[in-house]
C-alpha cells in the first residue's frame, strides 16, 4: 500500500510540475486518437447512414459483420496490420510501420465498426420514426439524409465518443505496429506498459491518471449528452 | 386531383375506382374497414397491389397522421421545416404560430406539447406547405372536445380540398361534403354528405349511422 501511495504522490508531483516527457506522450496520444477518430467518423457515419436508409442484397450480412467487428481483438488487428505494413508485406512500400500513421490506421480499424454500427442503429430508429413524414413532405433523398443526420446529431456524437473511448485506451495493436519508440510512437497506453515493466510506477501512474482523465471526460460528455437527449429528446 | 382505377392494396382494400375532387371528402367506416390503407394508397405512401393511381401533382398533396410525427426540434423549427425543404421564405411561420395559439411555446421542444397541441402543430406544418389536397388520418381520434374543435377550425379555414378518415360520426356530419363509406375494404357507398346521412342505401351504413356494432 505504501508503494502505491508513494507512486501516487510522485505521479501528482510529475503532473503538477509539468513533466515534459509525460505531456509529450499525452499530446501524441491525443494526436493519434483524434486523427484516427476523425477519419473513422468520416467513413463510419456515412456508412451507418447508408446501411440505415438503403436496401440492397447482402445488407443484413454487412450489418452482422459490422456488429461482429465491434469486438475485434486489437492484437489480431495489430498482427494483421503488421503483416500488411512490414517491408515484405503488400503495403510495405508505404513505409508506415513504426510511425504514428500505422497506429492511426490501427485505431481506425478498431473504432470504425463501433462508430458505423452505432450510427446505423441510431439512424435506423430515427428513419423508422421519420419515414412517412419525410415522404409526405416530399423531401428529396439528400434532404432526408440531412434531416436524419441533424436530428440524430447528439446520438451520433455519442457513437463518435464511444469510438474515441475504445481507441484511446487501446494498447495491443498500437504496440505491435507502432513499436513504442521513444519520441516517435510512444503513447499513453504503451508508455504505461513500458514504465510498469521497468518499475517506474510514478511515471506509469501519472500517465495512467492522464489517460483516466481523458476517458472520464469522454464518458462525462456521453453522459451529459444522454441527459440532454432524455430531457427534451433532442 | 387523385384518381384510383381498379385499385387494391394487399387484399385489405379494393378493388375500387375513386376520384378525389373538390371540397371535404370524409372516409367513414368501422375500425379495420381499411380507411388508413386507402388514404396511404391515395397519397402514394403505399403501393397498389393492382390497378393504377393518377395524381395531378404529388407535391401538392399533404398528409396528417393519426399519431402526429414531430421532428426532434422546437415548435418553430417544425413549422419552418417544409418551407426550408423548398427554400421558401420563413415569414409565414409566425402567422401560423398565432393561428394555432402556439406562439408562447414556439421555442419549446415540440415533444413537450400536449396531445391536442401536437396535432395542431402537425396540421399547421402540413398546411404551411400550401397543399391543394390535404389527407388526414383520424387526426382527432385521441383528442378531447376542445382540442378537436381547434383542429377542425384550423382545418376548415384552410383553402384546400380535404380527404379525412374518421369514425367520428359527429365530425363527419359537421365537415363532410361527400362521404365514402368503407366496409371490409370495399367502397360500399359514395354519396353527398346530406344524402348519406339522410338516405343511406346499404344496411351496413344504416347500422353504422344508427350506432349499431358493424363487423
Amino acid at each position: 500500500m505504501d508503494d502505491i501511495g508513494q507512486a501516487f504522490v510522485a505521479a501528482i508531483g510529475l503532473l503538477l510540475t509539468g513533466d515534459g516527457d509525460l505531456y509529450q506522450i499525452a499530446a501524441r496520444s491525443l494526436f493519434v486518437t483524434v486523427t484516427a477518430i476523425a477519419i473513422a467518423s468520416a467513413i463510419g457515419l456515412p456508412l451507418g447512414a447508408w446501411l440505415a436508409l438503403r436496401r440492397f442484397p447482402g445488407r443484413r450480412s454487412v450489418i452482422a459483420t459490422l456488429n461482429a467487428l465491434m469486438g475485434l481483438p486489437p492484437v489480431v488487428v495489430g498482427l494483421t496490420l503488421y503483416l500488411l505494413l512490414s517491408r515484405s508485406g503488400p503495403l510495405g512500400a508505404l513505409g508506415l510501420l513504426y510511425t504514428p500513421w500505422a497506429m492511426i490506421v490501427a485505431q481506425i480499424v478498431i473504432a470504425l465498426p463501433i462508430i458505423a454500427s452505432i450510427a446505423h442503429q441510431v439512424l435506423r430508429d430515427l428513419w423508422a420514426e421519420y419515414h412517412d413524414l419525410l415522404i409526405a413532405l416530399n423531401a428529396t433523398p439528400l434532404q432526408r439524409l440531412r434531416t436524419l443526420l441533424w436530428d440524430g446529431r447528439r446520438a451520433l456524437l455519442t457513437a463518435v465518443l464511444a469510438g474515441f473511448g475504445r481507441a484511446v485506451g487501446e494498447v495491443g495493436a498500437v504496440m505491435i505496429v507502432g513499436g513504442n519508440i521513444d519520441q516517435v510512437t510512444r503513447v499513453l497506453t504503451t508508455a504505461i506498459a513500458l514504465e510498469t515493466s521497468r518499475g517506474q510506477f510514478a511515471l506509469a501512474l501519472g500517465l495512467g491518471l492522464i489517460l483516466l482523465a481523458i476517458a472520464l471526460l469522454v464518458n462525462l460528455g456521453v453522459h451529459g449528452l444522454a441527459r440532454t437527449e432524455r430531457r427534451g429528446r433532442w | 386531383m387523385v384518381r384510383l382505377e381498379g385499385a387494391s392494396v394487399r387484399k385489405r382494400v379494393g378493388p375500387l375506382n375513386l376520384d378525389i375532387g373538390a371540397g371535404t371528402t370524409v372516409v367513414l367506416g368501422p375500425n379495420g374497414a381499411g380507411k388508413t390503407t386507402l388514404l396511404r394508397a391515395i397519397f402514394g405512401l403505399d403501393r397498389l397491389s393492382t390497378g393504377r393511381r393518377h395524381s395531378a401533382d404529388d407535391r401538392a398533396l399533404g398528409f396528417v397522421f393519426q399519431q402526429p410525427v414531430l421532428l426532434r426540434r422546437s415548435v418553430r423549427d417544425n413549422l419552418a421545416f417544409p418551407l426550408g425543404l423548398r427554400g421558401a421564405d420563413l415569414t409565414p411561420v409566425d402567422a401560423w404560430l398565432r393561428r394555432t395559439g402556439l406562439t408562447a411555446q414556439a421555442d419549446l421542444p415540440a415533444n413537450r406539447l400536449s396531445g391536442g397541441e401536437r396535432q395542431l402543430l402537425a396540421l399547421a406544418r402540413a398546411l404551411i406547405a400550401g397543399p391543394r389536397l390535404l389527407l388526414l388520418d383520424e387526426p382527432t381520434a385521441h383528442l378531447d372536445g376542445r382540442a378537436t374543435r381547434l383542429v377542425e377550425e384550423v382545418l376548415m379555414a384552410a383553402p384546400c380540398d380535404k380527404l379525412l378518415a374518421t369514425h367520428d360520426l359527429g365530425q363527419a356530419r359537421r365537415l363532410a361534403d361527400r362521404v365514402l363509406f368503407l366496409h371490409h375494404g370495399k367502397l360500399i357507398e359514395d354519396a353527398a354528405g346530406s344524402a348519406f346521412f339522410n338516405r343511406p342505401t346499404t344496411s351496413e351504413a344504416r347500422a353504422f349511422l344508427a350506432g349499431d356494432i358493424v363487423e
